[in-house]
C-alpha cells in the first residue's frame, strides 16, 4: 500500500477525511480496467485539498467513491475511506445513506442537470431536512427559505416556488451549495464547482464556498483541473496522472518547486507563460488509455526524464521533505534543478 | 393555460371537419342501402319511395349539406335499421367501451409503472431480464388470438369465466380486459423502463443519493415524474387505439360497446349510425390528445413556460 501523502503538519489532531490506497475498477464490456489505483489523501476540518489533474485522471472517480456514488460499473475494490472516523468502504446502505448529509456532502459541477428539473428548489432544499431531521414539510421550508437567503438567493420566499430552468447559472450553483452544507456537513467535496460558470460568477462562488466553509468549520475537498483556482484557494494539493498521485503537498510548496516532471509541464502550460505569437506552451502527448497504462511510471510516454528505469519499475509515492510526497525516480534531481 | 386549450381545441377542429367528411364519403362507398333493406322484387316504384324517405334520391353534394345543416343542429338522422336516434344508439354503447378502455388503461398504466420502475432500478439483474421477457412477450401476442385461446382454456375447457355478455358479477370483465390489457402492458413496461433507466442515471438522481434518499424516495420521489412524459405520450396513443379497436374484443366477447356498433353500422350500411359513431369517437380521440398535452405541462414546468401566455 502506497502511503498517505498527507496529513499536513499544521493541523492537529486526525483529519475529517482519510483516504488510505484507494482503488476503483471499471467493469467495462471490453474487460475490467483500474480508474484509481492507490490515491490517499486526509483532510482536516477548516483546510482545503485540491484533486488537480485533467480529464480522466481519476479525480472524479476518487470523489464519487468517497461519496458512495459510483454508477454500476465502477467498484472500489480495495483501501479505506474513513470520514469523522467512521470507515466508509464496505458499510451498508443503509449506514451510508445516515451519513451522506449530516456527514459527508458533495456538489456537483452542473447545476442545471444536478437539480430536479420538475421540483421546485425550495422542495429539493428543504429535502435533506425532511430526510435526516425528520421535519414537517413546513418546517423544512423554512429552513430551505433560511439556506437560500445565506447562499445570497434575493426574494428567497418568492423564489423558493421557482423551478431550476428559471435561474441563472451561478444563482443554480449557489442553490446547489446551499443543499449540500444545509445539515453542516464535517466534509464537503466540490467537484469541480465553478468550471460550468463565466468567470466573475467563479469568483463569487467560490468566495461562497469558502466563507461557508470558514463559518461551519468544513474540510473542503476541491477537484478541479484549474490551476488558478487551486494556486488561490487551496491550502494542500494532490496532483493526480492516470489514476495514481503524483505530487501532493502544500500548494505554495508544490506550485514553486514542483518535485514531478507532470506537475511541471502543467505549471509551464498556464497560458500567462506564453509568449505573443507563438504556439502555447503544453503537455506533449495525451494520457494512457485506462486499458493500457505502462508497467512502468504512468508519465513515461510524454516525460522528457524518462529513461529505462521509468519503463521497467513504477516509481512510489515517497516523502520529499517534510509534509510533501512525489511518485518520480527523479525527484532530487528535479528538486535540484 | 386557457389560451394553451383554446389553441388545441381549434387546432383540433380543422382535422375534424375532414374526418367527417371522409366517413361521409367512404360510408357511401359501401353501397346501396336500398338494395340491402328491401327485397329483390321490390318494384321501381317501391325502391323510389325508400329513397325518398330516407333523402338517398339527393345528389351526394346535397345529402352533405342537410348532414352538415342537421348535425350543427345536433340532429345526427336515425337507424335505418331501427328507426331510433343515431345519437342516442351511439351515447348508449359508448359506455360500455369507455368502461373497458378506461379501466385497461388504468391497469396496464399502473402495472407498468411498478414492474418498469422495478426493472429499471438494477438494469440487467433477473428481475430486470424476467420483466424484459414478459413485456416483451405481452406486446407480441395477437389479441385476437389471445381471445380466443382465453374463451377455450378459461371459459370451455375450464369453465370458469363467461365467454360473452356484460350480465354478471365482476367475473365478466376478466377476459375481455385481460385481451385487451396485454399489448398495453406490454408496450409500457418497456417504455417506463427505458425512460426510467435514463431518467435514474441523471446527475440529479445521485443528488437525491447524495442527500440520502433511499429507494423509494429516489424512485417515486425524483425520478418518476421525469421519466413519466414519454410513458404519457405512448399512453395516450395507446389509449386511442383501445377507443378505436375494442372492435375485436367487444365482438368475440359480444360486449354491446362502440366498436361492434360501428362494424354492425358498415355492415349494415347504417350510415347515420356511422357516421355519429365516428365522430363520438374523433372528439374522444382529439380530447386525449389535448389531455396528454395538458398532463405534460402540468409536469413539467418547462413545458408549461414554453406555452405562450
Amino acid at each position: 500500500m502506497k502511503p498517505s501523502a498527507l496529513p499536513s503538519p499544521t493541523a492537529t489532531g486526525r483529519p475529517a477525511l482519510e483516504v488510505e490506497g484507494l482503488r476503483v475498477d471499471l467493469h467495462t464490456p471490453s474487460g475490467t480496467v483500474r480508474a484509481v489505483d492507490g490515491v490517499g489523501f486526509g483532510v482536516h476540518k477548516g483546510r482545503t485539498l485540491a484533486l488537480l489533474g485533467e480529464s480522466g485522471c481519476g479525480k472524479s472517480m476518487t470523489a464519487l467513491s468517497i461519496a458512495g456514488l459510483l454508477d454500476p460499473v465502477a467498484e472500489v475494490t480495495g483501501g479505506s475511506v474513513r470520514v469523522s472516523g467512521t470507515e466508509l468502504v464496505g458499510l451498508g446502505r443503509a449506514e451510508r445513506r445516515k451519513l451522506a448529509g449530516p456527514v459527508l456532502s458533495i456538489v456537483f459541477q452542473d447545476a442545471l442537470a444536478a437539480l430536479n428539473p420538475v421540483q421546485p428548489v425550495g422542495r429539493q432544499l428543504a429535502e435533506p431536512f425532511r430526510i435526516h431531521r425528520g421535519l414537517s414539510r413546513r418546517q423544512a421550508a423554512e429552513k430551505a427559505v433560511e439556506l437560500m437567503t445565506r447562499v445570497g438567493i434575493p426574494e428567497p420566499r418568492l423564489r423558493a416556488r421557482s423551478y431550476p430552468h428559471q435561474f441563472s447559472g451561478g444563482m443554480r450553483q449557489r442553490l446547489l451549495i446551499a443543499m449540500a452544507v444545509a445539515l453542516d456537513p464535517d466534509v464537503l467535496i466540490a467537484d469541480e464547482p465553478t468550471t460550468a460558470l463565466d468567470v466573475t460568477v467563479q469568483a463569487q462562488i467560490m468566495r461562497l464556498l469558502r466563507d461557508l466553509q470558514t463559518e461551519r468549520d468544513m474540510a473542503l475537498v476541491l477537484i478541479t483541473h484549474d490551476l488558478a483556482v487551486v494556486a488561490r484557494h487551496a491550502d494542500d494539493v494532490v496532483v493526480m496522472y492516470a489514476g495514481n498521485v503524483v505530487e501532493a503537498g502544500p500548494v505554495r510548496e508544490v506550485f514553486s518547486r514542483p518535485r514531478h516532471p507532470y506537475t511541471r509541464a502543467l505549471l509551464d502550460s498556464v497560458p500567462e507563460h506564453a509568449v505573443r505569437g507563438r504556439p502555447l506552451p503544453a503537455v506533449p502527448g495525451s494520457p494512457p488509455e485506462l486499458s493500457a497504462v505502462p508497467s512502468g511510471c504512468v508519465f513515461q510516454a510524454r516525460c522528457p526524464l524518462a529513461d529505462d528505469r521509468c519503463a521497467r519499475e513504477r516509481p512510489a509515492l515517497e516523502p520529499v521533505g517534510a509534509s510533501r510526497s512525489a511518485a518520480c525516480h527523479f525527484s532530487e534531481e528535479l528538486d535540484r534543478g | 393555460m386557457a389560451s394553451f386549450l383554446r389553441k388545441r381545441i381549434i387546432s383540433s377542429a380543422i382535422p375534424l371537419v375532414f374526418v367527417v367528411l371522409g366517413v361521409f364519403c367512404l360510408a357511401r362507398l359501401t353501397g346501396n342501402p336500398v338494395d340491402l333493406y328491401l327485397p329483390l322484387s321490390a318494384t321501381p316504384e317501391q325502391r323510389a319511395e325508400f329513397s325518398a324517405a330516407h333523402g338517398f334520391d339527393d345528389s351526394v353534394p346535397v345529402q352533405l349539406w342537410d348532414y352538415l345543416g342537421n348535425a350543427a343542429r345536433l340532429d345526427f338522422g336515425v337507424s335505418l335499421r331501427t328507426g331510433e336516434p343515431a345519437d342516442a344508439m351511439v351515447l348508449e354503447a359508448f359506455p360500455v367501451t369507455l368502461q373497458l378502455a378506461g379501466m385497461t388503461m388504468l391497469l396496464a398504466v399502473l402495472g407498468a409503472l411498478l414492474v418498469g420502475s422495478l426493472a429499471a432500478y438494477r438494469p440487467q439483474s433477473a428481475v430486470d431480464r424476467l420483466a424484459g421477457l414478459l413485456s416483451m412477450t405481452a406486446a407480441s401476442i395477437p389479441d385476437f388470438w389471445f381471445a380466443i385461446m382465453g374463451v377455450l382454456v378459461f371459459g370451455v375447457a375450464l369453465d370458469w369465466l363467461p365467454t360473452s355478455g356484460t350480465l354478471g358479477g365482476p367475473e365478466v370483465w376478466v377476459l375481455p380486459l385481460a385481451t385487451l390489457l396485454i399489448r398495453p402492458f406490454g408496450v409500457l413496461v418497456q417504455v417506463v423502463r427505458g425512460s426510467m433507466v435514463g431518467a435514474l442515471s441523471a446527475p440529479y438522481v445521485k443528488v437525491a443519493r447524495s442527500k440520502g434518499a433511499d429507494a423509494t424516495r429516489v424512485v417515486f420521489g425524483h425520478a418518476l415524474r421525469n421519466a413519466i412524459t414519454p410513458v404519457l405520450t405512448v399512453a395516450g396513443d395507446l389509449a386511442v387505439g383501445l377507443v378505436n379497436g375494442a372492435v375485436v374484443v367487444e365482438t368475440v366477447f359480444g360486449w354491446p360497446g362502440i366498436g361492434k356498433l360501428m362494424i354492425d353500422s358498415i355492415l349494415q350500411r347504417d350510415f347515420a349510425v356511422l357516421q355519429a359513431a365516428v365522430l363520438l369517437t374523433a372528439v374522444t380521440i382529439f380530447a386525449l390528445n389535448i389531455l396528454v398535452d395538458v398532463c405534460h405541462a402540468l409536469i413539467d414546468p418547462r413545458v408549461r413556460q414554453a406555452v405562450p401566455a
